[in-house]
């Protein structure tokens, strides 16, 4: 599998995962080894310093890169006020913008999501922004200095799949920098199906922490990245409307004459 | 248009009809829908009926909320400022009719409550007053809110109604979330239950969350007092309120609680029971309804019964509380508003949460 490079580093791991809805931290470094994943993403408003126990980054190893999140923020200013937090706090310098004003069905909000990029990319943010699938948005987060692009396959936390399939294939097909599925993907499968439509990574977070055995699912997201990332590379084969026989009732007419 | 309207819409109705009509196979298929269901299954699912199939329910209510909230309930403990109180109200300790202690923190007491609950680990906290805009005016609360944001990462507040504009100073203060319980949506009841005081201003107090969501509070969180009234209708109205929060303003999050009428000093005994049955088809039914509804338990609630509802969609739990005005660290404190149940150190509820597979959280939010 040949790295994937965002933001001038290059990740082996194709699976980012996200660290909310766990029943304890303690269950981190094993789901995080099992994940293979190398970005471990975080929400900054449960990031708690000050005690030990309750302190996420204890639990995530040092060579992971820490992807926090600006979750909570309602408008741009709340996002890039979050992400200097971030940086400040010493989480280093990449930011994933979620800028939500629907409490309802959890969508972002594309116009705040772009003001909040822009700000960040000028400061040297590698800024990963969490998106509804709008090709025109996509095209303006490219433009605002996106390291990556971040669309939702469904509403956070459903586990309903890539309801959005459409709409990230033309994503995907249009937009130079990496797409990265993210939010609604609830199976393996659906996570193979998004790396065979050309996808450059997925971040899930709620199909492993609320899985009853949210390791070895873990492992299962992280073998099917790699098997749709094959699948992708390997030129899926074309899809016909009819049966295409092996052996074909009317191959006896190109057949020699012995 | 306000919440009024669509309470007038349903007040009216027929419950006892509709009930009547209600069959097993709705309850079902209302349990088994796909998507959102509305306001009349909601109702529907708050029926005796639905009763029978409350191990269903709870299944479906513990998938949403798996899916939305994952395993972890967020602590926050209240501390009281003041029980100065103007209102008579039968149900409360600090009605002005009753003879309690009363007592209103100074400046340096409310900086040592906040040392002391800190000091536990708590990072969210509840601020509560009696309702007396003449013993607790608003720059009262503003100014303990500035003592206490030295502390806490996020503040609620749980006091008198006010406007808009008042909320908006209280949000620029750094107030995050406003609690406000309606105490009985039924206007009859309403009406007999607050005898004297502001607090006789039903509709006042009925907008109070719409002007909390106006003024833009990050959270809301709404509730009425179970025991007023009878609980089907009690239960159904506040589901559609948090339902008409949660519409019209997307931007703030919409929480409910609870509360049953707890032993208090006075003298109301009109109490409709609320058992511990009626209270879990309550919380079932609006996880259901709502699925990304906020839901918040006491500790006027007993241990064992506490620790049970976590995983039927709680969200967030009070702990080792006090509703003495400087109980956690005054000697002379004033007396409760009400008697709490789960006495627990905030220790034994973090215990008790990671043992039920949950992750307690203490930090949720922070203002920057």
């Amino acid at each position: 599998m040949s790295k994937l490079s965002i933001g001038g580093v290059e990740l082996k791991s194709r699976l980012f995962i996200g660290t909310g809805k766990f029943p304890n931290h303690q269950i981190l470094p094993e789901v995080i080894q099992a994940s293979e994943s190398q970005v471990i993403t975080m929400a900054i408003r449960r990031v708690n310093l000050d005690s030990k126990e309750e302190n996420i980054l204890e639990y995530i190893p040092k060579d992971c890169i820490l992807l926090p999140n600006t979750s909570g923020a309602r408008n741009a200013q709340e996002a890039v006020r979050i992400a200097r937090l971030a940086r400040a706090m010493g989480l280093g310098n990449w930011i994933k913008i979620e800028v939500i004003s629907d409490n309802k069905y959890l969508l972002p909000d594309n116009a705040e999501t772009i003001k909040a990029t822009e700000i960040l990319a000028k400061e040297g943010f590698v800024v990963l922004p969490y998106m509804s699938p709008d090709l025109m948005a996509a095209k303006r987060l490219v433009d605002a200095g996106a390291a990556a692009v971040m669309p939702l396959g469904a509403p956070i936390g459903t586990n309903r799949g890539l309801k959005t399939k459409e709409l990230v294939q033309i994503i995907i097909n249009e937009i130079d920098l990496p797409v990265i599925v993210d939010a609604g993907i609830g199976k393996p499968s659906e996570a193979a199906e998004a790396m065979e439509m050309g996808a450059a990574a997925v971040l899930v977070n709620t199909a492993i922490a609320t899985a009853e055995n949210p390791v070895q699912m873990a492992k299962a997201f992280s073998l099917a990245v790699k098997a749709g990332y094959l699948a992708y590379h390997a030129k899926l084969a074309e899809q016909h409307q009819l049966a295409q026989p092996s052996s074909p009732l009317t191959g006896f007419l190109y057949e020699e004459v012995r | 248009m306000g919440f009024y309207d669509v309470y007038s819409q349903y007040k009216n109705i027929d419950y006892h009809q509709f009930y009547e009509e209600l069959t097993d196979s709705d309850i079902l298929k209302i349990i088994h829908k796909d998507r959102p269901i509305n306001e009349i299954e909601f109702l529907a699912l708050l029926s005796p009926k639905a009763e029978n199939y409350l191990e269903l329910m709870a299944q479906k209510a513990h998938t949403l909320s798996l899916q939305h909230f994952g395993k972890t309930v967020l602590l926050y403990t209240p501390m009281y400022l003041s029980n100065y109180c103007t209102n008579k109200c039968t149900y409360c300790s600090f009605s002005i009719d009753n003879q309690i202690k009363r007592k209103q923190l100074t400046a340096e007491e409310i900086e040592k409550e906040a040392k002391a609950i800190a000091s536990m680990g708590f990072k969210h906290l509840l601020i509560l007053t009696g309702e007396s805009k003449k013993d607790t005016p608003l720059s009262y609360v503003i100014d303990a809110v500035h003592i206490l944001k030295k502390y806490f990462d996020s503040i609620g507040v749980e006091i008198f109604p006010l406007t808009v504009e008042e909320y908006q100073q209280m949000i620029e203060a750094g107030v995050d979330s406003l609690t406000i319980y309606q105490e009985v949506y039924d206007e009859e009841i309403y009406r007999k239950v607050h005898l004297a005081g502001r607090k006789r201003n039903y509709h006042f107090r009925l907008d109070a969350p719409e002007r909390g969501c106006i003024a833009k509070m990050r959270n809301v969180n709404i509730g009425a007092l179970l025991g007023l009234g009878e609980w089907r209708s009690e239960s159904f109205m506040t589901g559609l309120h948090a339902n008409y929060l949660q519409n019209k303003y997307p931007d703030v999050e919409i929480s409910v609680s609870f509360p049953r009428i707890r032993p208090h000093v006075g003298v109301f005994e009109d109490i409709y029971e609320v058992t511990d049955q009626n209270l879990v088809q309550f919380m079932l039914a609006l996880r259901i309804f709502l699925p990304r509804v906020g839901i918040t338990i006491s500790t006027r609630e007993r241990q064992g019964f506490r620790e049970n509802l976590i995983p039927l969609g709680v969200t967030r739990m009070s702990a080792a509380s006090s509703t003495e005005v400087g109980g956690h660290s005054i000697e002379d404190a004033g007396d409760g508003q009400f008697e709490i149940d789960d006495k627990r150190s905030l220790e034994e509820v973090r215990a008790a949460i990671f043992k039920k597979g949950y992750q307690p959280i203490f930090k949720d939010w922070v203002r920057i």
